[in-house]
Order: C-alpha cells, then sequence, then structure tokens
C-alpha cells in the first residue's frame, strides 16, 4: 500500500466515525459497558504506542537506549505540570545530548 | 433557538478558546517534524493535518509507519481506534449544536478532544455553542501552521535520532496519554497494554503488537469502577429552551 492511500484511507475512516457521531442517535451508545471499554480504548494504545516507540527498535527488538532515559525526564516534566511542548522538547534535548556523548 | 450571551461572557469563552486554541497549535510543530522524520513528505503531512485532524491519532498514524511501508494497514488501524472517541464526542456536540448539512459536516471534522472539552465546560448551551466553534476553527487554524512549520523545519535537519526525535515522539504518546490516567483502572489498564505491546514486538509485525495491546481495554467493559471519558451525557442549564 502506498503512503498516500494510508494517508487517505485514515483521513476518510477518521472522518467517518467523527460525522457517525453526529448522525447516530445518542441512545445507541449509551449502554454503560460500551461507555467503559470506548474510554480505556485511548489508554491502552496510548500506553502501547510509550511502550513500543521507547523500548523497541525498528526491527522490533527490545533495547534499552537514550530513548529510555528521555521518557524519564518526561514523564518527571509531566509530573511537574509542565506543557506539551516543553515535555516533548525536554525529551528530544536528553536524547540528543545522550547520543551526542556517544551512547546509543 | 439564538440565545444571546452578554458581552463580558463572550469575551470570556472566546479568551478560553483561544488559549487552548495556542496550546494545542503549539504541538504542531512536533507532529511536522516527527511526521517527515518518519519517512513521509510535506504534502502526505500537511493533507494529515487537514483530513484526518486528529492529534492523538496523527502522532499514531507516524510512529507506527515510522518502521516501514509495511505498516501501513496497522498504522490505518491504530489511528482508527483512536479516533473512536471523537465519535463518541460527537454524540455530546450534535446535541448542543443542532448543525445541519455543511455546517454540520464542519462541525463534524471539528469535533477532537479540545473543540469538545470546551464546548461542554461551558454552562449554558449558547456558550458551549460559541466554545467549541472558536476553539475547533482556532486549533484547525493554527495547528495546520504549524504542522507546515515543523514539516519544514523537520525536512532542514536530517538524520533525526540526531536530534532525539525518536525519543519526541515516545514522549509525546506519553504526554497525550497523560491527562487520562486519573484512576487506578487507568494505571493498571495502562500498565498491562505496555507490557503486552513491548512482550510482544519482537515476534510480530510493527504495529501489531499495538492494535494486540488494545484489547486490554476490554478489561474495563467487566470493571465496573472503571471512569467514563467523556463523562456522561451532559447536560446544559439552558439546553431546554436552546431548542
Amino acid at each position: 500500500m502506498s503512503t498516500w492511500t494510508a494517508v487517505l484511507v485514515a483521513s476518510g475512516l477518521a472522518f467517518a466515525l467523527k460525522l457517525a457521531g453526529h448522525l447516530v442517535p445518542a441512545r445507541w451508545l449509551d449502554g454503560d459497558r460500551t461507555t467503559r471499554v470506548t474510554s480505556a480504548l485511548p489508554i491502552a494504545l496510548l500506553a502501547a504506542l510509550v511502550g513500543v516507540q521507547t523500548l523497541t527498535s525498528s526491527s522490533g527488538a527490545v533495547v534499552v537506549d537514550s530513548r529510555a532515559a528521555a521518557v524519564g525526564v518526561a514523564v518527571v516534566a509531566l509530573l511537574l505540570r509542565a506543557p506539551f511542548i516543553v515535555v516533548v522538547v525536554l525529551a528530544a534535548a536528553v536524547a540528543a545530548g545522550l547520543r551526542l556523548l556517544g551512547l546509543p | 433557538m439564538t440565545q444571546v450571551l452578554d458581552p463580558a461572557r463572550r469575551r470570556a469563552v472566546l479568551r478560553q478558546s483561544l488559549s487552548v486554541a495556542v496550546a494545542t497549535g503549539a504541538y504542531g510543530v512536533s507532529f511536522g517534524a516527527l511526521s517527515v522524520a518518519a519517512g513521509l513528505d510535506l504534502l502526505q503531512t500537511q493533507a494529515l493535518s487537514l483530513l484526518l485532524f486528529s492529534g492523538g491519532s496523527q502522532f499514531a498514524f507516524v510512529g507506527v509507519l515510522a518502521a516501514g511501508p509495511a505498516g501501513a494497514p496497522a498504522a490505518i488501524a491504530t489511528s482508527t481506534l483512536l479516533g473512536v472517541r471523537n465519535g463518541l464526542y460527537g454524540l455530546q456536540v450534535a446535541r448542543l449544536l443542532g448543525a445541519r448539512g455543511p455546517r454540520q459536516v464542519a462541525a463534524a471534522q471539528l469535533t477532537i478532544d479540545e473543540s469538545t472539552a470546551v464546548g461542554v465546560a461551558q454552562p449554558e448551551a449558547a456558550a458551549g455553542r460559541l466554545g467549541f466553534w472558536a476553539t475547533g476553527i482556532g486549533v484547525f487554524v493554527l495547528w495546520n501552521l504549524t504542522t507546515l512549520l515543523g514539516a519544514l523545519a523537520g525536512d532542514a535537519m536530517g538524520d533525526p535520532r540526531r536530534y532525539g526525535l525518536d525519543a519526541a515522539a515516545a514522549a509525546a504518546f506519553c504526554a497525550l496519554l497523560w491527562p487520562r490516567l486519573r484512576s487506578a483502572d487507568a494505571f493498571a489498564i495502562a500498565g498491562a497494554a505496555l507490557v503486552v505491546a513491548v512482550v510482544l514486538a519482537p515476534h510480530a509485525p510493527a504495529g501489531v503488537p499495538v492494535l494486540v495491546a488494545a484489547t486490554t481495554s476490554l478489561a474495563a467493559g467487566v470493571w465496573r469502577r472503571a471512569h467514563h471519558d467523556p463523562a456522561p451525557p451532559h447536560h446544559w442549564v439552558d439546553e431546554e429552551a436552546a431548542r
């Protein structure tokens, strides 16, 4: 699949979901259990992405490198209520700094 | 139908919308830079911000695709699953706006975390409508401008690892996850999903571990005290009057 196809398919599906919410009668999704699962979904996906982006190489092997230290610093920044952009820039700076010192 | 907001309330809502739009727009720069680092070109990056327009899904899409073009189906699936919540926001926002035709299509495209949050945070429906539109349009414009800036900067930089951009992607997911970790069940689900994804990573094609880890959210279905997000149906004090 070409990158353009993927971009357009993902965009189409994202819009379809948004529009469906506006068109579907609210009672269809009112169930308590449905609400709990759908609100847990982004938590599971984002946590999985944190794990994969921090601890695995592009081949899928588990590695601990400068990224782990950078994410550790990001978590401390989040605990100190730093805004999103500060957290991201700080993590990049830590990883870049450690690599400048010769770490993987 | 039209409820009149007094000028002071109007200014307060617009100020709130603008501050949310500026804060969100600021991290469009990191999306633009990460997207070109992941191998997408400038036009593809901009298309994601214009058409897909949902921060979490966009970061996930380029994050999964960074591992190579074979990850495209998994990138689409991850981005779409993350977009499910926008559909739920739509249910609440549709009741607030009562928009039809082209306005409804525009409202759907602007239905994201930030516009919904500002809309439902207002005590009156009239302020809710103003907050939704102002935040949605503000974020859309700034997010697209900053995406372009980030993509241009990223293009000029070269090897993304030298600048720690791979760590920046991981930190971005952390920061998107953070506000959702408000309860013990949220922490438990996040921990389980992270472990499942990392353990599976060496044994499955790129993107698949994240999708398998998403099934841990089903645990919330049997967990009676799991939290709600978005909050259960919201009501505005003047909702009936606005109909």
